[in-house]
């Protein structure tokens, strides 16, 4: 496939299936590889539509600067079609992400403001929301609540999955700024009648939840309920061990996160199986391991990995 | 009926620091009930609206790992043996203690630009956490 430049050639992701970790020739998994993309992950999306959305509406020309709280993916994708255009990046992250991430995204020009790592996310986007409110001239495109975020996936990944996979039956997807599954999940279910939208939501370490109260939680402004037919917490074990079963199974060498999405996509496959109905399940890769071969992930047995992840953001 | 209840760490403060708890109750709302009456006060961070008819907005809980507003909420079935977490609302990342005060640090952009700030070129804020949402 030949494209004009790299933002060009943002999507179009191929979707393999995973013969060896499916149950049966009833019930089939899909991966769809979003580590395709130009660099690396499903964020690339986002980020395209976000500024392009931006760019209708006025708010960017060139020389402007963006500001964005991102703990990585998001930001790296962002460094790119920021820098193809021509405008400074200012990414807010979390100071324990990892030191790929913050390479990666010095490596394409963009500057990096650390909040810390205690308020984790939370305070990546309170920081940034104040950033943004003191230099007014700056374009904060807000990933968590830019309907842009979920529209690229209603545009491209949803109908891509359908074209690929016209029997589909189930779509899960990770859930963090709720863009992928807000988008993709809504499209499918236009096109799909009684399709089953899954969110598999990463569940961290004991210490990581460390708000001062609850009254400090957070709800992405995309985030819609009715869109899932379900949600599941996936602790860092079981994302592990998914994350090696893809890699050792199927040949797919994934991020952590995936390992999660993987483990809610078995358990809708485990029962399709018990319910006797035939079932293509659809799952996202979000991006390759290569940016959490540092948090040692992908080395010893699964409980020193399981160590080596606590108080790591590793979604 | 035995219902195990994983607590987060900033509602511990209501199981005396317990992290695990034991309750009993054919649903959610019932499962609450009983908790308090052992723990007092930690219903009421869970639930919200009149009388306590919904679970707060920030408060995420999950039956053997599936969220509970897909199944029922507060009216969700339980049974023997179920496993109860919950969990605050987050923005997906990650922290580890409590801040009172946020510390930002600007980087030039540089090609490994990971570590710490390079003395010549880096500028160090102090900015008060603010809340999120």
């Amino acid at each position: 496939m030949r494209f004009e430049s790299l933002v060009d050639s943002v999507g179009r992701t191929p979707l393999v299936g995973l013969p060896r970790l499916s149950p049966s020739a009833e019930v089939r998994l899909w991966a769809k590889l979003e580590q395709d993309n130009p660099t690396g992950s499903i964020k690339d999306r986002a980020a395209l539509w976000m500024v392009q959305d931006a760019e209708k509406r006025g708010l960017l020309s060139p020389g402007a600067t963006v500001l964005e709280p991102t703990s990585g993916n998001t930001g790296i994708s962002l460094a790119m079609v920021c820098s193809q255009r021509g405008y400074r990046l200012i990414c807010v992250m979390p100071e324990n992400t990892s030191i790929e991430r913050r390479q990666l995204l010095a490596m394409w020009g963009a500057e990096i403001i650390f909040s810390p790592a205690a308020g984790g996310s939370n305070e990546a986007v309170a920081v940034a929301k104040r950033l943004s409110a003191e230099n007014p001239d700056w374009v904060m495109l807000y990933q968590y609540g830019n309907p842009a975020n979920a529209q690229a996936h209603y545009e491209t990944t949803g109908p891509e999955i359908l074209e690929d996979l016209p029997t589909i039956t189930h779509f899960v997807a990770g859930l963090g700024t709720t863009g992928t599954l807000m988008g993709t999940g809504r499209y499918l279910k236009e096109q799909v009648p009684g399709i089953t939208v899954i969110a598999a939501e990463p569940r961290y370490g004991e210490l990581v939840y460390g708000l001062r109260n609850i009254d400090e939680g957070f709800v992405p402004e995309l985030y819609d309920a009715s869109v899932l037919t379900s949600r599941y917490s996936v602790g860092p074990k079981e994302a592990l061990r998914r994350t090696r079963d893809l890699v050792e199974q199927e040949g797919i060498f994934a991020g952590i996160s995936t390992g999660a999405i993987l483990h809610a996509a078995l358990a809708q496959a485990d029962k399709a199986v018990k319910d006797g109905r035939q079932a293509d399940i659809a799952f996202i890769v979000c991006d390759g391991g290569w940016k959490y071969l540092s948090t040692g992930a992908y080395a010893g047995t699964l409980e020193e990995a399981e160590a080596a992840l606590e108080g790591q953001l590793w979604a | 009926m035995a219902v195990q209840v994983r607590v987060p760490t900033i509602l511990r403060s209501y199981t005396g620091n317990s992290k695990v708890v034991e309750g009993a109750g054919d649903t959610l709302a019932a499962l609450f009930e009983d908790l308090d009456t052992r723990h007092p006060g930690l219903r009421g961070r869970l639930v919200s609206g009149d009388g306590g008819g919904e679970l707060h907005r920030f408060v995420n809980v999950y039956i053997n790992d599936e969220d509970v507003r897909f199944l029922g909420g507060l009216d969700a079935k339980l049974a023997d043996g179920d496993s109860v977490t919950i969990l605050p609302a987050v923005a997906g990342g990650s922290a580890i203690v409590p801040a009172t005060l946020g510390r930002v640090t600007i980087l030039p952009a540089v090609a490994g630009g990971s570590a710490i700030v390079p003395a010549t070129l880096g500028r160090v804020t102090i900015l008060p956490a603010v809340a999120g949402g």
